[in-house]
């Protein structure tokens, strides 16, 4: 099996039904990509996918193939030079940080289709759970990035 | 489960383990080694070290779960250094040195908001020592008097002269110098490192992915585990069938772990996991396989009319005063049993050496000394042959804090396999079934109202479980939990009550059911805050007068909860009438040492659904070490407050918890999220708390707007339970 992550190629020997979370994790050894649940609804472990938002840990390796880009956290920027994550840090965003990962790859996903979005455009595309409570940071970030006022 | 007896199944008894595999690692992930302590020299005291390159490492004994104590508590400890806070790095000693140094760092409990405020005094005072200290190194190698030098940033001058050197290179002769006896603190008006709105130092590695968290250790020769306790509570592992998953992958061991659980050992957690869901294991359930929430709530609707209770603040006699009132109220509210749910779940890696004579763990805690303990007295090695390395946690919320039963599982299940490191990761579903959890309680609330409508009489009587009977029963006092009345006291610095009642009672009638309870953000704050500010609501509107003048008259003698219950009506503008369609509450609070009020401005759309629009929040926090930290923490303590009271709760069924994921147990999302404005208002005579104060009054205000919005009583929690579409 060989999947593509971070513009980098692995040839892996897992089992299909291995969620591509724990593959990025314990096979590729990238652990920026967050366990929080295991069924899709906390969004600790969203990555990109051909430029999509995906949630990673309830979706078995198998749907992936060497061709799609696959991008995790740690591939978002060189540097850590993305807007989204520029604003994040101009901000303080985080408290624990345990989400922050996730939630950055839906913000950067949330602007690379809509470069200037609206308050119900940003609730839409955040639905990821942060019980530090940073919500009003990651908007005012998002904001920040995306060059809109207030 | 019932299990067949024939020869092709063997069923092991509880304490035995049986090896069912023997992969070895087929891959290798460089090892993070985020806990690695590398001892820094030149050490000036316990709490600064300063390297030849000037960097400025500050030790810190308490730990960061988001509430940004660190960064907080380095900048008090730089302030009175006087170094160049450019320079400042922080590293956390561990539990086991502290020990070997007679406490020389004192405590290291992150919890009650106890972080910043109860080590100020000492930190700022090692910082002013070492100061000292380098300033009397240069002196001395400069043949003058220290009181002719001066320093800023870490650049020592002696003023006469004009000659300066630097921190670095006088560290050495610093650190062979005797501590000074007499330490002078700053005054907080003049500080300038303290008290900024200063970028907190760990956030860049927290949007890289680079920071390590617990889940995320990787250590030479690691293997991961998975568990399973018997979901309900007090029950036990009767036996498990290691047949059931015999040649799966990775899986190398399934071992039990006390009397209660059985994990699975393999190379990857997800084979751990995975073979833990197949395997077949026999509970015995125990006596509390038929408690549910329904006979908890018998066992303390019993409470609310019991004789033997415990008393938390009497005065007058309430009684005669009732009898006497022009009116009275009575009302009854209830809180249930809530989940830390952490977004990070417990876990923890352990590692015997071969010759099974010492521990090391590497776990998320709150409370390092007390992973240590745990780790010691689940090995049966004396504390000075265990070793905790403390890592960053995602998510505390007092979770972390007493009960170390993750670090004491991983210590058993890695004892299977000396020399070698062993992963501990609870999934999801474990971590909410086998919480500690914000206890369940219900109030009985009467109040007279005499014909002028002044509040006469008040009785509160509290029916539910104490926290440290379930956790800590050594600190109950004579049976007496006092924590249960947090907020209600009649007199001291942490929490007290600010209402003059002339006639009081507010006493516990102590009922546990068998749910572990726990310490969650607020503590029982929380609901107290809740009854008390929710039922005063209820008598203002009794009374006939607006909320805010009824608190106010009752507040003369407590300027300081008066002060921040003014600054949110006047920033809300209570005089004036909210806005078309928009509705406000209001509630106060002490706790934890700090003052707190919040007004809420809510309105109900047409299908009977809260909008909160804007939270007002004030906080008499006594010092501010970092003011955008503070409000962070305003805000967090909301997210929190109001995912519980809106949408959170645990029930049992069976003996066991009901709700095991985020789909049934949801959390507030950022589309809930009210704005926040924080008034950060320190009056600058004390220390009080900030990571949990706020929290106490998210829910009252926004229960007491929903009032104010559709005369609708919102009595017990959550609010999913209740339809508010207009009849």
């Amino acid at each position: 099996m060989r999947l593509t992550v971070n513009g980098r190629t692995h040839d892996l020997n897992v089992d299909p039904d291995t969620p591509l979370l724990w593959v990025i994790r314990e096979q590729i050894g990238l652990t920026g990509t967050k366990y929080g649940c295991g069924v899709a609804q906390c969004g600790a472990c969203s990555v990109h996918v051909d430029g999509e938002v995906v949630r990673s840990c309830s979706l078995p390796v198998s749907a992936f193939g060497p061709d799609q880009k696959i991008v995790t956290i740690e591939g978002l920027s060189a540097g850590a030079v993305h807007p989204i994550q520029q604003a994040w840090i101009a901000l303080d965003v985080p408290q624990c940080g345990y989400c922050q990962s996730g939630q950055i790859m839906a913000a950067a996903a949330l602007l690379a289709k809509t470069p200037k979005p609206n308050d119900e455009q940003i609730a839409e595309a955040m639905q990821n759970i942060c019980r530090c409570g940073t919500y009003n940071r990651i908007k005012a970030g998002i904001k920040q990035a995306a060059g809109i006022a207030g | 489960m019932n299990f067949s007896t024939g020869t092709s199944r063997r069923r092991f008894l509880a304490g035995s383990a049986a090896a069912v595999g023997g992969f070895s690692l087929g891959f290798h992930i460089p090892a993070g080694d985020a806990a690695a302590q590398t001892p820094a020299r030149p050490e000036i005291n316990a709490w600064v070290v300063i390297r030849p390159d000037e960097t400025v490492v500050i030790r810190v004994a308490r730990i960061d779960m988001g509430q940004g104590t660190v960064t907080g508590l380095a900048q008090l400890v730089a302030e009175e250094l006087e170094c160049d806070w450019a320079k400042v790095t922080t590293e956390y000693p561990t539990p086991g040195q502290n020990l070997a140094r007679n406490r020389v760092w004192g405590n290291f409990q992150t919890a009650g908001s106890q972080g910043i405020r109860q080590s100020q005094d000492y930190v700022r005072k090692g910082g002013a020592a070492a100061r000292m200290m380098l300033i009397e190194a240069a002196a001395q190698s400069w043949k003058v008097p220290a009181s002719e030098c001066r320093v800023a940033a870490g650049v020592i001058t002696h003023t006469p002269s004009g000659r300066s050197t630097t921190y670095g290179k006088v560290a050495d002769a610093a650190a062979k110098l005797d501590p000074p006896k007499d330490i002078v603190l700053k005054d907080p008006k003049s500080w300038t490192i303290a008290g900024r709105p200063l970028p907190r130092l760990d956030t860049a590695d927290k949007v890289d992915g680079r920071k390590v968290f617990g889940i995320d250790l990787v250590l030479p020769g690691m293997v991961n585990a998975a568990i399973k306790a018997c979901p309900v509570f007090g029950g036990k592992l009767r036996g498990f069938d290691p047949a059931s998953v015999a040649g799966r992958s990775g899986v190398k061991k399934v071992v039990a772990v006390g009397d209660n659980a059985v994990a699975v050992i393999a190379d990857t957690w997800w084979h751990a996991q995975s073979a833990l869901d197949a395997l077949r294991i026999d509970w015995d359930e125990g006596p509390n396989a038929r408690s549910s929430s329904a006979t908890t709530a018998a066992m303390l609707r019993e409470g609310l009319t019991a004789k033997e209770v415990f008393v938390g603040n009497q005065a007058g006699d309430p009684d005669a005063a009732l009898a006497a009132a022009a009116k009275t109220v009575e009302a009854t509210y209830s809180v249930p049993h809530q989940h830390h749910a952490t977004m990070e779940p417990m876990n923890a890696t352990a590692r015997w050496s071969g010759g099974l004579d010492k521990v090391e763990v590497w776990c998320p805690t709150q409370n390092g000394e007390s992973a240590l303990a745990t780790a010691a007295a689940a090995s049966g090695l004396p504390p000075q042959q265990c070793e905790v390395y403390r890592i960053d946690l995602g998510g505390g919320f007092g979770r972390r804090a007493t009960s170390h039963d993750y670090v004491r599982q991983a210590v058993l299940i890695a004892k299977e396999m000396p020399g070698v490191p062993v992963k501990l990761i609870w999934s999801r579903e474990e971590d909410m079934l086998h919480g500690w959890y914000h206890p369940v309680t219900m109030c009985k609330l009467t109040g007279g109202l005499d014909a002028q409508g002044n509040l006469t009489a008040l009785k509160m009587r509290i029916s539910g479980q104490s926290i440290l009977a379930g956790v800590n029963p050594n600190a109950l006092q004579n049976g007496r939990d006092p924590i249960t009345f947090q907020g209600l006291n009649p007199s001291g610095t942490e929490g007290r009550l600010g209402y003059a009642i002339p006639n009081l009672l507010i006493d516990h009638a102590m009922r546990n059911p068998p749910v572990p309870p726990g310490f969650w953000r607020g503590v029982n704050n929380n609901q107290n805050a809740v009854y008390l500010e929710c039922f005063i609501d209820e008598l203002a509107h009794a009374a006939g007068q607006d909320p805010l003048a009824f608190r106010r008259r009752m507040l003369g003698g407590s300027p300081k909860h008066l002060a921040v219950l003014d600054a949110v009506a006047e920033r809300a503008g209570w005089s004036k009438p909210a806005p078309a369609g928009t509705f406000r509450g209001i509630a106060q609070h002490m706790g934890y040492g700090s003052y707190v009020a919040a007004c809420a401005e809510i309105s109900m759309t047409s299908s009977g659904q809260v909008k909160i629009h804007r939270i007002i929040a004030a906080t008499d926090c006594g010092h501010v070490v970092n003011p955008q930290q503070v409000a962070a923490q305003i805000e967090g303590s909301f997210a929190y407050g109001l995912s519980a009271m809106l949408m959170q709760e645990i029930t049992i069924k069976d003996g066991r918890v009901e709700q095991e994921n985020f789909d049934t147990y949801p959390c507030l999302l950022l589309q809930d999220m009210p704005a926040v404005e924080s008034i950060i208002m320190p009056s600058g005579d004390f220390w009080g708390g900030v990571g949990e104060p706020t929290i106490f009054v998210a829910a009252p205000a926004v229960l007491n707007a929903i009032f104010a919005a559709t005369g609708k009583r919102i009595r017990d929690l959550p609010l999913k339970n209740h339809d508010l579409r207009k009849a």
